[in-house]
Parts: C-alpha cells; sequence; structure tokens
C-alpha cells in the first residue's frame, strides 16, 4: 500500500498489523468484525482459529509471554468480546503486551442495544492499559501504531482497539481513507500524556549502590519486570558482581536460573523455606521489577521488617504502593541494574569495600540444609505423587522446554520442582490466577517457537475449563503436550478446607471417571495416555516426546491427599511459615 | 457526590475534612472523564467535587479539577494511578492553603413579597445577583470561595430553599508574593 493511496478501513487494519511486525492472530469471526477477516485471506499473516474466544486471548498472551512480542487476537463484538475479558485482565495484571481487537456495531448503531452490542470499551476500561473505540477510518493506521507503543512500553499491558462494522466495510463510504503510516515522532507526539521513564535517577542509584555494598545481609527480590526488560543478563552480572542471594517470584521463574549457586527459588505463600526467610532476615531488600504482591508479603506489616528496600520499577505507582521504599527508583529494570552495576564498579574502584556478608550465606546455607523441597514417597497402591511426576518429567525434557501451568496446586508444585535454567520458558497466570490457562498458552508458546518442546502441567479442574482448544491445535498442527495431574479435586480449594476449614469439604471433588480423558483427547484428534503407577510415568513421558505430529494428553493419577508445602497461611506473616511435617522440628531455628 | 453537604455532614466543605484540590489537564477525547472518574470508583476514592471545562486550547485539551476528601485516601497513590492513564498530561495538586478558589451557585429561595427584599439585601451582600424573579421565589447567583457560598447557603435556609445547585470548585495556585531573587536569599538564610 502507497502512502495516499486510497484504501478502506478493513484493509488499512490488516496492512498496519502487517507492518507491525505480526506474524500470528489468535482469533474468531463473527457479524461485526467480518469486513476485516476479508483482507486476512490474501495476508502474510497466520490465523489461528481458535474454539473460543478465551482462547484466542490467552493463546495472544503465551505468545507474549515467550516472545516479548505483544501477542495479536481478534474476535467480533458483544458476546466475542465479553469472553475476551478473562485474558485481558489476565495480561494486565501479569503486565503481558498485548494487542486485541474488537468488531463492534455500525457507529450509528452504538447505543441502540443492536445484536450483539456491548459497550466493550466501558467494560474492559479498567482492565486494559488503554483502549479504543474509532470513529473514523482515517485514525485506523494512527491507533494501531499507537495500540503497539503502549503495549509494548513503560509497563507492559493490553490495549483493546474496538472497531464498528460500517468503519471497516469496503462497501460503506465511512470506510474510506487514504492511507498514511505514522513515524515513530508523530506517535510519540500524538500521546502527550505517555512518557515512560526509563533510565534511573542518577542519585538513586549511586544511593543504592552505596547501601548494596554496606548490607550485611542483603538479598535480591526480583519480579516478572526482569523479564519483561530483558533484564536477565544484567541481573546475573549484579548477583556475580555482589555475591549477592537472588530470590524469583512466580513471575520471574528463570530470569535467573534455578541452577546458578545463589538462586533461592520462589518466595511467598508455597515459597521455599529459604527464599521465604531470607526476606524476613534480610537488612536490604533489593526489589527489581516486583510489586510487594500480597501472596509474596504475607501480612504486610510482619514482611521484611528489618530491612531497608530499595525498589526500581518502571511503574511509578507501585514505588510506595503496598510498602514504603527507603531507595525508589523509577525506571527500567535492565537500564536501572546496568546503572547499579556500574556504580558499583566505580565505587569498588575508589577503594570502597563491600561489608562482610559471611555469616548470613551461612545463615542461608543452613537453611537450605535443614529444610529442603520434601514429599513423602510414593505409597505402592495408592495414587502417584504429583512432585515425583514433576521431577520425572523435568529430568527427562529438554533445558529449553517452554513450561505453562493453569493455576492451582500444580502450578505451585512446578514453579518448585522444575529448574527454570533459561529465561521465558515458564509461562503460568501469577496476578490473575486464571484457571483454564495453561492449555490455550501452551499453543500460542508452540505457535511463536514451533521447533521448542512445549509442555502444558495442568489439574484436572482447569483442563475442563479450556481443554477444547486441542482441537484448535490439532488442526492448526500445534502439536503441544498436556500433563494433567489429576487427583479428581479442585486440589487447592481442597488443602485450605482441609487445613482451615476442619476437613469439610464443600463442593471440591470433581469425579473420579469421567471424564475420561484418554477418551477425550483422542477425540480431540490427540496421543491421549493414562498413567496410574509409578513405572509407567518414565516410559509414557518418552513416548509422548517422540510424538510430534499432534498434541499429547497424558491423564496422571495423582493422590488428593497431597498438599503443597512450605505454606504461609492467607493474612500470616511469613515468619510463620508451615514447613512439611516431616521437617516440623526445624522451624525457627536459624 | 458532590451537594449541598460534606461528606462529614455538616455544610462547611473546609472546616470538618480535609480536601485536596487535583488540577488535571487531559487530552479532550471521547470517555475521558469516565476514565478519571472510574479510576477513582474502583480505587475506592471519594470524589468531593468535580469540575471540566475545555482549556483555552480547547482542540486538544480539558482540565478537570476534582476536590478529594484526603483523609479518606492516600493522595500520592490516586495522583500516581491518575497519572498512567494514556490520556492524563498533567496533575497539578493544591492545598487549599497555596491555592485560590472560586465557585459558583444558582439556587431558588421561597420569597413572597413580604420577605424579597430581605433576601434581595442578603445577596447584594455577598456580592451576587438576582438573576430569575417569580411571583412567590427569586432565582440568585453567587460566586466566590466555597467558605462563602456556604455561608450564604445557610443564610438563605431559613427562607426556603427550593433547588440550589454548586458547579464545584476551579482552583489556581497562589502566585509568589516575592520577586525571585529575594526569595533565594531568603532561602539562604532559612537553610
Amino acid at each position: 500500500m502507497e502512502p495516499n493511496e486510497p484504501t478502506n478501513g478493513g484493509a488499512a487494519l490488516i496492512r498496519a498489523l502487517e507492518l507491525e511486525g505480526v506474524e500470528v492472530i489468535f482469533g474468531l469471526p463473527g457479524g461485526a468484525i467480518l469486513p476485516v477477516y476479508d483482507p486476512i485471506i490474501e495476508s502474510s499473516i497466520r490465523h489461528v482459529l481458535v474454539r473460543h474466544e478465551q482462547g484466542a486471548g490467552h493463546m495472544a498472551e503465551g505468545y507474549a509471554h515467550v516472545t516479548g512480542k505483544p501477542g495479536v487476537c481478534m474476535v467480533t463484538s458483544g458476546p466475542a468480546a465479553t469472553n475476551v475479558v478473562t485474558p485481558l485482565a489476565d495480561a494486565y495484571l501479569d503486565s503481558v503486551p498485548m494487542v486485541c481487537i474488537t468488531g463492534q456495531v455500525p457507529y450509528a448503531a452504538i447505543g441502540t442495544d443492536a445484536f450483539q452490542e456491548c459497550d466493550t470499551t466501558g467494560i474492559t476500561m479498567s482492565i486494559t492499559k488503554h483502549n479504543y473505540l474509532v470513529s473514523d477510518a482515517r485514525d485506523i493506521p494512527r491507533i494501531v501504531r499507537e495500540a503497539f507503543h503502549i503495549a509494548t512500553t513503560g509497563r507492559p499491558g493490553p490495549v483493546l482497539i474496538d472497531v464498528p462494522k460500517d468503519i471497516v466495510d469496503p462497501t460503506n463510504p465511512r470506510s474510506a481513507l487514504d492511507w498514511y503510516w505514522p513515524t515513530d515522532e508523530e506517535v510519540i507526539a500524538g500521546l502527550p500524556g505517555y512518557r515512560p521513564t526509563t533510565k534511573g535517577h542518577p542519585r538513586k542509584i549511586k544511593e543504592a549502590a552505596e547501601m548494596i555494598l554496606a548490607a550485611e545481609r542483603p538479598v535480591i527480590y526480583a519480579g516478572g519486570g526482569i523479564l519483561k526488560a530483558r533484564a536477565a543478563e544484567a541481573l546475573k552480572e549484579l548477583a556475580e558482581l555482589t555475591g549477592i542471594h537472588v530470590v524469583t517470584t512466580l513471575m520471574a521463574r528463570g530470569a535467573f536460573p534455578d541452577d546458578h549457586e545463589l538462586c533461592l527459588g520462589m518466595p511467598g505463600m508455597h515459597g521455599n523455606y529459604t527464599a521465604v526467610m531470607s526476606f524476613q532476615e534480610t537488612d536490604l531488600l533489593i526489589t527489581l521489577g516486583a510489586r510487594f504482591d500480597d501472596r509474596v508479603t504475607g501480612k504486610l506489616d510482619e514482611f521484611a521488617s528489618k530491612a531497608k528496600v530499595i525498589h526500581a520499577d518502571i511503574d511509578p505507582a507501585e514505588l510506595g504502593k503496598n510498602r514504603a521504599p527507603d531507595v525508589p527508583i523509577v525506571g527500567d529494570a535492565r537500564l536501572v541494574i546496568e546503572e547499579i552495576v556500574s556504580a558499583i564498579r566505580s565505587l569498588l574502584e575508589s577503594g570502597r569495600t563491600q561489608a562482610d556478608t559471611s555469616a548470613w550465606k551461612q545463615t542461608i546455607s543452613g537453611w537450605q540444609e535443614k529444610h529442603p523441597l520434601h514429599y513423602d514417597q510414593h505409597v505402592p497402591g495408592e495414587r502417584l505423587k504429583p512432585q515425583f511426576v514433576l521431577e520425572t518429567l523435568r529430568d527427562n525434557t529438554p533445558s529449553d522446554t517452554i513450561v505453562c501451568s493453569g493455576v492451582g496446586q500444580h502450578q505451585m508444585w512446578t514453579s518448585q520442582y522444575w529448574h527454570f535454567n533459561h529465561p521465558y520458558t515458564w509461562v503460568n497466570s501469577g496476578g490473575l490466577g486464571t484457571m483454564g490457562f495453561s492449555v490455550p498458552a501452551a499453543i500460542g508458546a508452540k505457535a511463536a517457537f514451533p521447533d521448542r518442546m512445549v509442555w502444558a502441567i495442568d489439574g484436572d479442574g482447569c483442563f475442563q475449563m479450556t481443554a477444547q482448544e486441542l482441537v484448535t491445535a490439532t488442526v492448526e498442527k500445534i502439536p503441544v503436550k498436556i500433563a494433567i495431574l489429576n487427583n479428581s479435586y479442585l486440589g487447592m480449594v481442597r488443602q485450605w478446607q482441609e487445613m482451615f476449614y476442619d476437613e469439610r469439604y464443600s463442593e471440591v471433588f470433581l469425579s473420579q471417571d469421567v471424564p475420561d480423558y484418554k477418551m477425550w483427547a483422542e477425540s480431540m484428534g490427540c496421543a491421549g495416555f493414562r498413567v496410574d503407577s509409578p513405572e509407567e510415568v518414565l516410559p509414557t513421558i518418552q513416548k509422548a516426546n517422540e510424538i510430534n505430529d499432534r498434541p499429547v494428553v497424558i491423564d496422571f493419577r495423582t493422590d488428593a491427599a497431597e498438599k503443597v508445602f512450605p505454606m504461609v497461611a492467607s493474612g500470616k506473616s511469613n515468619s510463620e511459615v508451615m514447613v512439611h511435617p516431616s521437617q516440623v522440628a526445624g522451624i525457627g531455628e536459624f | 457526590m458532590p451537594g449541598v453537604t460534606s461528606p462529614s455532614g455538616g455544610h462547611n466543605t473546609n472546616k470538618a475534612v480535609r480536601h485536596h484540590t487535583l488540577v488535571v489537564l487531559v487530552e479532550n477525547q471521547p470517555g475521558v472523564l469516565a476514565r478519571v472518574a472510574g479510576l477513582f470508583a474502583r480505587r475506592g476514592f471519594n470524589i468531593y467535587s468535580l469540575a471540566v471545562a475545555p482549556t483555552d486550547d480547547d482542540e486538544r485539551f480539558s482540565r478537570i479539577t476534582i476536590v478529594v476528601d484526603v483523609e479518606s485516601s492516600p493522595l500520592e497513590q490516586i495522583t500516581k494511578q491518575l497519572f498512567k492513564l494514556i490520556n492524563v498530561v498533567k496533575i497539578s495538586e493544591l492545598d487549599p492553603d497555596d491555592s485560590v478558589e472560586r465557585e459558583l451557585m444558582i439556587a431558588t429561595v421561597k420569597a413572597d413579597p413580604s420577605v424579597r427584599s430581605q433576601v434581595i439585601e442578603l445577596v447584594d451582600v455577598f456580592k451576587g445577583s438576582v438573576i430569575d424573579v417569580g411571583f412567590d421565589e427569586l432565582s440568585i447567583a453567587v460566586n466566590g470561595e466555597p467558605d462563602k457560598l456556604d455561608d450564604v447557603e445557610e443564610l438563605l435556609r431559613p427562607y426556603g430553599i427550593v433547588e440550589l445547585q454548586r458547579t464545584g470548585r476551579v482552583a489556581l495556585p497562589k502566585l509568589e508574593r516575592t520577586p525571585p531573587r529575594l526569595k533565594s536569599v531568603q532561602n539562604r538564610v532559612a537553610n
């Protein structure tokens, strides 16, 4: 398309997506979005036809998580738009870059309760970083450019573009426009209220560097911002330069290699004992791209109460939202860490020495020795231990395997037991906690990297929410692998009822018998397996790994009584962490 | 929402509860007010009054003057969240002590011929004006500092207020009283 060439809104929209470098759109057409689907036939962009719009949204998220590029989904108006509300909210809470295009009834019909009409921009206002209702076809190239700019810069997030049908329908005069493509400068000039700060304030950087060298019990609290900012290398440099241990939040698993001697793993409600205690005892919490989420802090007043806090985040609203920082730094995590590293280097060169942290390191290794992750081994005749399944899967897949999960016990076990040694290998729903996330997210990840192995670790409750997307995976030839840790229960809810509701199990038992996951998988064109005994675990995983022509589903029958430990009960202080019953004797000894 | 009473239930906006004024410069686009108001609502912040109008550059920008009850919520968090809205260009925060505020009130008051002159006299004292006259009612307009309007309102009440509307306040920062050079000397002395 040449500048000033007459065109229409629908063709311009697809052309704009091509120019933004979009490789794949996840979506499902319908009445209001029909005119935008027509030019897709000639477009270079791949379209993945989903079975439910929620799937399209999560696929776009999965794609974005592993590539860092914005995921794109496109659906029609009304119920389709409300079906992407969950993925939009999910992407908003986990800062996932995403552009969602929704159809809308013709502009003149808006507000008349027309067929498949809903107030999409109103509904999504609080769960998008920004949204647009296009009122003029000539705005389309500008709005698409702005949407991608907003979704990917600053704190990333989802942006929605709601497009009334008349504006994209070539038979309607309102769709006419002369093509143009705004420059970067024009995009920035058009957004006078949007200027994310990326470079940290030099004085704060210096203060942070000095505090880091002076701390005797420092620890790094690394959040999802590390991955968003492509800051994993910088983080490693900071940790190795100072010898400071790194705790990686649920959203940051893989941002620092688990096999690194300085890695302490996940903090929070189901964090490693050592990670949890290191926060409670540290004198300097170096917070990088994390947000003091309640699942990390437990009872806020008693979280890291002995610590001074350095807090670096690209979103100024995070600084002081939950915990008042001693050194607030607004900026991009990669740039800030690089600046801190060079500030530390120049302090060291000028003769400054780092405080002695050897006692702290001993404390940490003492915790690690006393409270490693632990589960009781399988008892013959009983169902599988989910942790054993995870360890076997982990040890028999390539180290760059992409692992996705849903939400619940299986998610926590995966985060705990997997060894994430590379960034962008872990995809999950952290903030919103969206059950049913993993199957479509895995499909999105596999669509981005067809040559990588992608495993979704799912629960039986989660799987039943979005399993139909495996039909999409089969038809679109996106061979993901699904391991269902099937304990026949809504496991995490069951765990809470067992521990906090006197074992009164209310509405958490799903079924031992239905669905038959093997048959269900096969009916969707996947290879299906069921595993009951520990001996079958490895051979079935090996069989699954060899299947590359279609998706695979393995139904692992796991023990419903198994609970996730350690655990900090909701609202309790992290110092009251409950360890596995076999380790109870050692609690509270430092 | 704004009305004739403050959140504390009294009539005096400044005495019982501490208010802060946020002056928010926004892009003049559809839906911007909904974004701003919605943000207050979903973060649990109470808006006391709200005034919106285009600026001198009315093609591009509007100004929203929001009075918030600062006891109910940390103002810093509101400001930061507001600033995250893409269409919000600039936010100025005005403490009542460091700003000049004005508000307009119009009201219809019961005023049969026997008390009509008393009402007119009262309105005159406050430099207001009579904007409409009916058989036994008067409509009046008064502008001034919000405190003063509270007083007018209280004084009119015994006659019987039929209807009353206030615009919500608009505000500007207080200007410097001293020339810049003198000020810097003073600062040095103070330090």
